[in-house]
């Protein structure tokens, strides 16, 4: 039972796309070789990677494909021989199968007799079999970006393939790849280990790398890295790193033979605001910042460096110049910066493509300024503390920072250094110091939440900002006909309008989703830009858009079931806040005994009404209780308007919890209902308003969610029909 | 300036060893394209080189001119014109990333003692139609070279491909003599009196005087109409090529080795340098932006598509697959043209 070990030796793949790249890999490795069936499961496989390498282990193979018996039939009997003598038909059957003629025996069949063969498919040499998949897997593993490198004839990859090292057991599996033949050979770091070494045998493989310098397992580099980051960070007393799991990561797929130094900066940088700090440091140098206990920036950074120290302080003082290099950038673009104020730089925004189509940001800084004007009104009428007249100044000043040197340099600051540009600056004469932080506050957050885990605005003001914007993008590029399909979504239209909706329901803000992008779509009315959409079915395009987000935010984000959420999104997905509230409510009652049968209920009713129409009989256009007969029917009727009352009560309210429970009060008379009474009956007038009871029912009890949504455990009552 | 610093390489000296490293390993060193252009990789050495299938391992230096970078000489590490060592392995070899590190410890960087990454970083030029795979090199956290699989240039699939490194010069030295600022690198120093030349004593004339031009200075008019003028020469040539290459009534592909593409690429590379140049004076808009870059895209494209035709449009077809296909070629030949038989 040996092992199988791969290594695929490359040049430095990607950070981003190595993890995904040798997982996937492995998958189909071994997926292939337990391919076809019979083949034993294999028990137990591993899969490493550095940048330089991709490596798998499968344990315990067999040393062949089991046989596979199967019984073929062939040519009639008297076509295949004549007499004794086999006749060409015979000598073809045998040869096609790999038998002798003496091994071909008579068949008898319904039709007839026929000449028939026991025939064995001898398995292949596991080694037959690795090779093969393997070198199929190789060629077809799908990676993010490929390229040639020995011609347009030859294999794409994500990076040259330089070696393969494949041993089955102490043997080598002479895999063939990108003009390479697999052999023992790999190589060691590329600074600190042996440029070639032998593996003898799978179970070696780590043992030998790591004697070369090199730690194939990325969750040994990880926790070399953690431990060293915190060693590093512990020589300055009181201070800890900041944790940066994206950054790790990164780090982690970066090296071989991971180590931590610690650099230091000149404290006067410390002037400089933190985020363009430690945006230079870990976006643009892959450096972790250090704090003090009270998470205050420290003039120190530690960086992950792929060799093993560094002795003469070489390296250390290298990093430190670049960094002061880049710092004082920053704080000449800073400086530079000042010498326009954001108000000046409003008009520089006519030069800024905001998209081709879609014209300038100076532009979209008008569009925006008005949808976010009008949302801050629907606010404001709702009751709600909003001050719209901050968010008129902060939308006017929101894209300005896309002309200063400072987001040119470091553009993953935009918004925020708006923000801080508008902090320092004196944006009116008149202006009181807070109405001046509101404003910059708004524009410091509004590209805000970047991502599911980011944060929304933290003000009323800034959140309304950044819906009006991301609105404003939603509205043009579906328009334009630019609608998110599958992996494609250039302009990120999905994280935007998730964003929109986790600001919304944060801040809980009374904004209805169909009205926002109506109303952002109207603000392109008259627009050049408007003779370019060619999207006619807008309201519908993003309406089914915004649907899905909401159920990705609710189910994903929120936790709630999925038929809690469909049950919810099917009354009304507009009002996000609302059908949060609903889910919420829904989430908290439905484990109840009477909801569930509530919910068992419904189906069957809506079953019933479904079946009712397809066989097109009257429903009652309103139920006549005098026309019902028997007393379950009656009571049920009779509970109905005062059940419909304090519903709706709660409901307008929003006391979802107790309009529920309202409802799940029912329960025994509808389950009465369906034990004593049948509804498909002979009599017309008596069905139809059956019928008409139970449409009343659903009406207007699904005014908070679908109860048919909801999934019931086993539960399921058979239809009465 | 420190001790280390006069035993480090002088900018002159790293060229020279950088030039002598690729020389020995078979390279032809050219000399800097007078044209202004971008980057290295637009020098006619490199976008004409790595069309079609001949081999060739060219180094050379390029002044590479940004106007929108200058900063007046006042930023230590920014420069309007700064020098690039371009090299073109075309095809790559096995041991192409080895063959650079060995050249970094040529230059007398110990790669034991420093920590040298390859990280993603594809380069694309939308100006070329030119694009590629590959990594900035980070040593101790400097971005020294751009090292890339070139897949595309001109909107020509490279076949094959080539291998192109680019230094940043500067950088490398500035790294190498440990100075904070790029016009404190030694450019030269006399053997005899030890008397040191700076960088700032070479160039910082250049950056103030080219910064106040570009920013402030060109003329928009005149530099547009100088744009439009070369943009319709350039077209023009592109156009008669076309018509002259069409195959005569025998069939034979004309022979136009004589046809002026080369001159017709610099007038295109003239063109990239004016977009540049009313770019950094802001005379670009929104609309005209994305206009101008394709007009330029389309003048490279047109000629890497006709240098292909000239230079390898005949020998590919009876290179490509010997006697075998010159008989099919001469078949197609009776074929085509029963009348003259």
């Amino acid at each position: 039972m040996p092992d199988f070990l791969l290594e695929i030796g490359c040049e430095e793949i990607p950070a981003r796309m190595i993890e995904a790249g040798a997982k996937e890999f492995a998958n189909n490795v071994a997926l292939g070789v337990q391919q076809p069936p019979p083949y034993p499961i294999i028990e137990e496989s591993s899969v490493w990677w550095t940048p330089r390498r991709i490596s798998l282990c499968l344990h315990g193979l067999p040393d062949q494909e089991p046989d596979v018996e199967s019984r073929e039939v062939g040519p009639s009997w008297n076509v295949a021989f004549k007499g004794e003598e086999p006749t060409a038909a015979a000598l073809a059957f045998a040869k096609k199968h790999g038998v002798s003629i003496s091994a071909l025996v008579k068949v008898s069949t319904p039709k007839g007799e026929y000449v028939g063969a026991k025939v064995v498919r001898r398995g292949r040499a596991t080694v037959d079999v690795v090779k093969g998949v393997v070198e199929t897997e190789l060629a077809e593993l799908h990676w993010p970006k490929t390229m040639y490198w020995r011609g347009k004839a030859a294999e794409r990859f994500v990076r040259p393939v330089r070696w393969i090292v494949a041993l089955l057991g102490d043997e080598i599996v002479p895999i063939e790849f990108a003009g390479l033949k697999a052999s023992r050979s790999t190589r060691g770091h590329r600074f600190i280990g042996p440029r070639n070494v032998d593996i003898q045998n799978p179970s070696g493989y780590e043992e030998v790398l790591r004697s070369s310098g090199v730690l194939a397992n990325p969750y040994e580099r990880e926790q070399v890295i953690r431990k060293a980051l915190d060693a590093a960070a512990r020589t300055i007393p009181g201070a800890r790193w900041r944790e940066d799991k994206a950054l790790v990561a990164t780090v982690v797929n970066l090296t071989e033979f991971p180590s931590v130094i610690l650099g230091g900066f000149d404290a006067e940088f410390l002037d400089l605001p933190e985020e363009v700090l430690v945006t230079v440091m870990r976006d643009h140098q892959k450096y972790f910042a250090i704090e003090d206990a009270n998470g205050k920036l420290l003039p120190h950074f530690l960086t992950v460096l792929n060799t093993d120290s560094d002795a003469e302080g070489l390296i250390r003082h290298g990093n430190e110049r670049v960094l002061r290099a880049r710092f004082n950038d920053a704080r000449f673009f800073w400086q530079t910066d000042q010498k326009l104020t954001l108000r000046q730089r409003v008009d520089l925004l006519r030069s800024v493509t905001f998209q081709k189509d879609l014209g300038s940001y100076y532009e979209k800084t008008l569009r925006v300024q008005r949808l976010a004007s009008s949302l801050a009104e629907t606010v404001k009428q709702s009751g709600m503390a909003v001050r719209p007249g901050i968010i008129h100044k902060a939308a006017l000043l929101a894209k300005t920072d896309l002309t200063t040197e400072l987001v040119k340099e470091f553009t993953e600051l935009q918004g925020i250094v708006g923000g801080l540009y508008a902090q320092v600056q004196q944006l009116d004469e008149e202006m009181k110091p807070d109405v001046q932080a509101l404003i910059s506050q708004a524009i410091y957050d509004h590209y805000k939440p970047e991502s599911m885990e980011d944060g929304v605005p933290e003000t009323v003001e800034g959140a309304v900002l950044s819906i009006a914007d991301k609105a404003d993008s939603i509205a043009g590029m579906f328009a334009l006909g630019l609608i998110p399909s599958g992996s494609k979504d250039p302009f990120a239209l999905r994280r935007q309008a998730n964003g929109i909706v986790k600001t919304i329901a944060e801040h809980r803000l009374p904004l209805h989703l169909s009205e926002v992008m109506a109303d952002a779509r109207s603000r392109y009315e008259g627009s050049d830009a408007e003779k370019k959409f060619t999207n006619a079915k807008y309201a519908d395009s993003v309406r089914g858009f915004f649907r899905e987000r909401l159920e990705f935010y609710l189910k994903d984000i929120r936790g709630y079931a999925y038929d809690v959420v469909n049950a919810v999104l099917a009354v009304d997905s507009d009002d996000l806040v609302d059908a949060a509230a609903r889910a919420e409510a829904v989430s908290e009652v439905r484990s109840s005994v009477d909801f569930e049968s509530i919910s068992i209920a419904f189906k069957r009713m809506k079953n019933i009404l479904r079946q009712a129409s397809e066989k097109t009989n009257v429903i009652a256009m309103r139920m006549d209780a005098n026309s019902l007969r028997e007393d379950p029917e009656k009571e049920l009727a009779a509970l109905i308007p005062q059940t419909v009352e304090t519903v709706e009560r709660l409901r307008s309210t929003h006391d979802y919890n107790d309009a529920l429970l309202e409802i799940a009060k029912l329960r025994p008379a509808i389950d009465k209902f369906f034990d004593h009474v049948m509804v498909m009956v002979d009599d017309d007038n008596l069905r139809a308003n059956r019928l008409a009871l139970l449409q009343t029912l659903v009406k207007e009890f699904s005014t908070i969610a679908d109860f048919s949504e909801i999934v019931t455990e086993g539960k399921e009552a058979s239809t009465q029909s | 300036m420190n001790s280390s610093n006069s035993n480090s390489l002088t900018f002159q000296e790293l060229i020279l060893k950088l030039q002598a490293f690729y020389a020995q390993r078979g390279a032809v060193i050219q000399q800097p394209y007078d044209v202004e252009v971008g980057a290295g990789t637009m020098a006619p050495e490199t976008f004409l080189r790595v069309l079609g299938p001949n081999p060739y391992k060219v180094a050379y230096v390029q002044p590479s001119r940004r106007p929108a970078d200058g900063r007046y000489g006042e930023n230590p590490n920014r420069l309007f014109k700064h020098l690039q060592l371009q090299v073109i392995l075309k095809p790559p070899p096995e041991n192409v990333q080895e063959l650079y590190l060995e050249s970094l410890a040529a230059i007398g960087i110990d790669l034991r003692q420093h920590d040298i990454k390859f990280e993603e970083d594809n380069w694309e030029s939308p100006t070329l139609g030119a694009w590629g795979i590959g990594w900035q090199v980070m040593l101790d956290g400097l971005e020294v070279t751009q090292f890339t699989y070139f897949q595309q240039c001109g909107g020509v699939d490279l076949d094959p491909i080539s291998a192109e490194l680019t230094y940043g010069l500067e950088r490398l030295c500035a790294f190498l003599q440990d100075v904070d600022s790029i016009y404190d690198i030694v450019w030269a120093r006399d053997p005899e009196t030890g008397r040191e030349v700076k960088y700032g004593d070479v160039r910082l004339a250049d950056e103030e005087q080219f910064s106040f031009y570009n920013f402030e200075r060109a003329d928009v008019q005149s530099t547009w109409t100088m744009f439009t003028l070369c943009e319709q020469d350039c077209q023009k040539l592109i156009g008669d090529f076309k018509i002259l290459s069409k195959p005569r009534p025998d069939g034979q592909k004309p022979d136009l080795s004589w046809f002026p593409l080369l001159p017709a690429y610099d007038l295109c590379l003239k063109c990239s340098h004016y977009f540049n140049l009313l770019d950094a004076r802001g005379a670009i808009s929104v609309t005209e932006r994305v206009g101008v870059i394709a007009r330029v895209r389309a003048l490279a494209v047109g000629i890497a598509k006709a240098w292909m035709d000239q230079q390898y449009g005949r020998e590919k077809k009876s290179e490509k697959s010997g006697e075998a296909s010159q008989s099919t070629a001469k078949q197609k030949k009776g074929k085509l043209t029963p009348a003259l038989s």
